[in-house]
């Protein structure tokens, strides 16, 4: 039985059961996504927290329609706005990507192309959903890169990709991504390859636009930094499943997951004191078991007991989402002051 | 880790001359440091048109045992800081001593010595080892060139049981382990010689969040164990705090502020040290909440075209209207052991002059134009 999730009143995106399996030949095939729901309401942010592997930028390519029909199997429901997305028709599909659905990705150099000038590919979404005149997108298209804090629009829509910084590219695209006002935005790492100072700068972006327009918006990060300014929700994805789910505040302040609590004290923060020793999360993500064996993260998990295996633990209770067997207790502390 | 007194040189064939280091005087000491790199321009002539001012000026001292941490942005400058102690690169001007030696003056013969005394860590240990070396190759390669006199397979099953690898492990390929396993092996390759000073560069900027730890808890044992110096390079400040006994902040190929890894957190006193600590996510929301946050405006600039004045003033949330565009700002000591490269550090430090940039308002973020 799936618990019911507790944000489906009034959301936008619904997301039930979301399986992804690759398909290998001669080998076993490989579920990268596995049975994940959740869902996003407007003016929401929700984050997808996971290390390199869990599933979570496959989780958003099969959000958007984006994953290779070849060798992949998508199984499960995702639906916006009623509509049921999986099964929509490709030329359906693209009406909706571009005006409705828009996605900003990690690195900004790939995902323009270089050699097509800024402005093209910013008016392009324009002319194309929005039916505007080539002179009427231009100034739009001026419009939208001055307000992700592009100074000189206008020069800067007649320059290539390869003239501009790396946060000036990721802000172009967040422009070209806002270009028809999209109920929904997936942003994929979209800070990873920035300095900090100029994440600091997209991010405020992100959440004006969030404030200001009411965009859902669904934020996939390794970082727990990010998250903890930014996410209304957070789930924590391990393995291709969700394994830990709540509200920010509760997430961080109770951390319940062995694995969400691992994160938190394997990395230093800038207002502990020094002196404190890190607690790593043992071993690697490559040392995991499938699912159908039992909790994948249990190899790594110092709360391991018997009932671990061979029974994968359910994602249990509404407001405070949990698959573990033995969680953390509130008397022990995700980060373990130990004297160096 | 902050034991000032490390073993002493060794005094196995290939030492360095063991010069003129009196006691207390720091290990690694760089004066003036410049690294300029030219820019070429035409076919034949190859005119030099310009200089990307990769470092520009750099004095640092780096206490035996100790850990120095170089923070800044990316472009700063810090790796190739980091290169030009060790002669990667070469040096334009300024002097590097290690352990009262000149590194600079050394023959190709006597660097290749001392650099068995100073060896390198790198951000990506997939791009840094050979693919079709196995472990026991890698390891070994450093004991042969120099000519290590005892039994090698002994010494590297030693050196794969310190940085935490199964014995195992020598007969294996890069490939075959994970991201952390191998950044083991680099450091492993690293400490191969009983080196003094290791330079880290971005050690574990590469590697997934829950493996991080592992690695900046290795590089401090080690350091517990061996008496290693470190120079740990890298853009995040909190690894950085965390390992680091004093920190320098880079800024466009200088360092702008210089303080104990403390006291640095507890009262920044350069704008940009103030900006970039302030930009740092703290994974706790209710800290997030009330944090102010100073976001600086537009983009680094060009170090080919290092702005006149202060390099900073371009950006600079407390840019005055006088002496910041016109005149360059010296790394003083503002107090004992605060160093800071900024005419108004005082009236910041003590909230006469505030930030200007508002932080909610997207507008504010124009290149060269601080609103005031």
């Amino acid at each position: 039985m799936r618990p019911v999730n507790p944000a489906s009143r009034g959301s936008l995106l619904e997301v039930e059961d979301l399986s992804v399996v690759f398909r290998q030949r001669g080998r076993a095939d490989v579920r990268a996504v596995d049975g994940v729901s959740f869902s996003v309401s407007p003016g929401e942010t929700v984050g997808l927290v996971g290390e390199s592997g869990c599933g979570k930028s496959v989780t958003s390519l099969a959000i958007m329609g984006l994953l290779p029909k070849r060798g992949v199997r998508v199984e499960g429901g995702v639906s916006f706005d009623g509509t049921d997305l999986l099964s929509l028709p490709p030329d359906k599909l693209r009406l909706l990507r571009g005006r409705d659905l828009a996605i900003v990705f990690q690195d900004p150099m790939t995902s323009l192309n270089p050699v097509v000038p800024i402005g093209t590919q910013v008016t392009e979404v324009l002319t194309r959903h929005r039916g505007l005149s080539n002179g009427e997108a231009r100034e739009e298209a001026a419009d939208l890169l001055r307000r992700v804090g592009i100074p000189d629009p206008s020069r800067r829509l007649r320059e290539y990709p390869h003239q501009l910084s790396g946060g000036m590219r990721q802000r172009a695209l967040i422009a070209a991504a806002l270009a028809c006002r999209p109920r929904l935005l997936i942003a994929d790492e979209p800070t990873t390859a920035l300095d900090v100072t100029i994440q600091a700068q997209i991010l405020e972006l992100l959440k004006t636009l969030v404030a200001e327009s009411g965009t859902a918006l669904i934020l996939i990060t390794h970082d727990l930094g990010v998250v903890a300014g930014t996410c209304d929700t957070v789930h924590v994805m391990y393995g291709g499943r969700i394994v830990e789910r709540a509200p920010r505040h509760e997430l961080f302040a109770e951390p319940r997951h062995p694995y969400t609590g691992g994160l938190l004290a394997s990395v230093p923060r800038l207002d502990q004191p020094r002196g404190v020793r890190l607690q790593p999360i043992e071993g690697s993500p490559r040392d995991v078991i499938p699912w159908a064996r039992g909790c994948a993260f249990a190899p790594r998990c110092p709360n391991r007991v018997e009932e671990c295996t061979p029974v994968a633990p359910e994602l249990l209770g509404d407001r405070h989402g949990l698959r573990c067997v033995n969680p953390l207790r509130s008397d022990q502390p995700a980060t373990k002051a130990v004297p160096r | 880790m902050n034991t000032p007194t490390g073993p002493a040189v060794p005094g196995s064939p290939g030492g360095p001359p063991d010069g003129s280091a009196a006691p207390g005087e720091p290990l690694l000491s760089v004066r003036g440091l410049k690294v300029h790199f030219p820019i070429r321009k035409g076919v034949l002539l190859q005119r030099v048109t310009g200089y990307v001012r990769a470092v520009d000026g750099v004095d640092l001292d780096v206490g035996r045992g100790m850990t120095y941490g170089l923070v800044g942005e990316s472009g700063c400058g810090k790796s190739t800081l980091g290169k030009a102690v060790l002669r990667l690169v070469e040096p334009t001007a300024g002097t590097v001593r290690f352990n009262g030696v000149d590194v600079a003056g050394q023959s190709r013969e006597g660097m290749r010595r001392l650099r068995r005394h100073m060896q390198m860590v790198f951000q990506d240990p997939l791009a840094s080892l050979d693919p079709r070396q196995s472990v026991e190759s890698v390891l070994s390669e450093p004991l042969r060139a120099h000519g290590f006199a005892g039994d090698r397979s002994r010494r590297v099953r030693e050196l794969l049981d310190l940085v935490g690898l199964p014995a195992g492990a020598a007969a294996r390929y890069p490939h075959e382990f994970s991201g952390g396993q191998r950044q083991r092996v680099g450091i492993a390759r690293a400490i191969a010689l009983n080196p003094e000073l290791i330079i880290a560069d971005e050690p574990v900027s590469a590697l997934d969040v829950s493996i991080q730890a592992q690695i900046v808890n290795l590089l401090e044992d080690l350091q517990d164990q061996l008496g290693l110096t470190y120079v740990v390079v890298a853009h995040d400040l909190a690894v950085v705090r965390h390992v680091s006994d004093v920190i320098g902040v880079m800024y466009l190929g200088a360092l702008v502020e210089e303080a104990s890894s403390d006291e640095l957190y507890a009262q920044p006193l350069h704008p940009y040290t103030i900006a970039l600590m302030s930009a740092i996510p703290i994974p706790d929301p209710e800290v997030e909440e009330r944090r102010r946050r100073i976001l600086l405006t537009g983009d680094l600039p060009s170090p080919v075209d290092v702005p006149p004045g202060c390099r900073f003033h371009t950006r600079c949330p407390f840019r005055q209207p006088t002496r910041c565009a016109d005149e360059s700002p010296d790394l003083r000591e503002m107090r004992p052991g605060r160093k800071v490269a900024c005419h108004w550090a005082e009236e910041i430090a003590a909230g006469a002059i505030r930030a200007a940039a508002s932080a909610h308002d997207p507008t504010a973020t124009e290149v060269g134009t601080p609103s005031s």
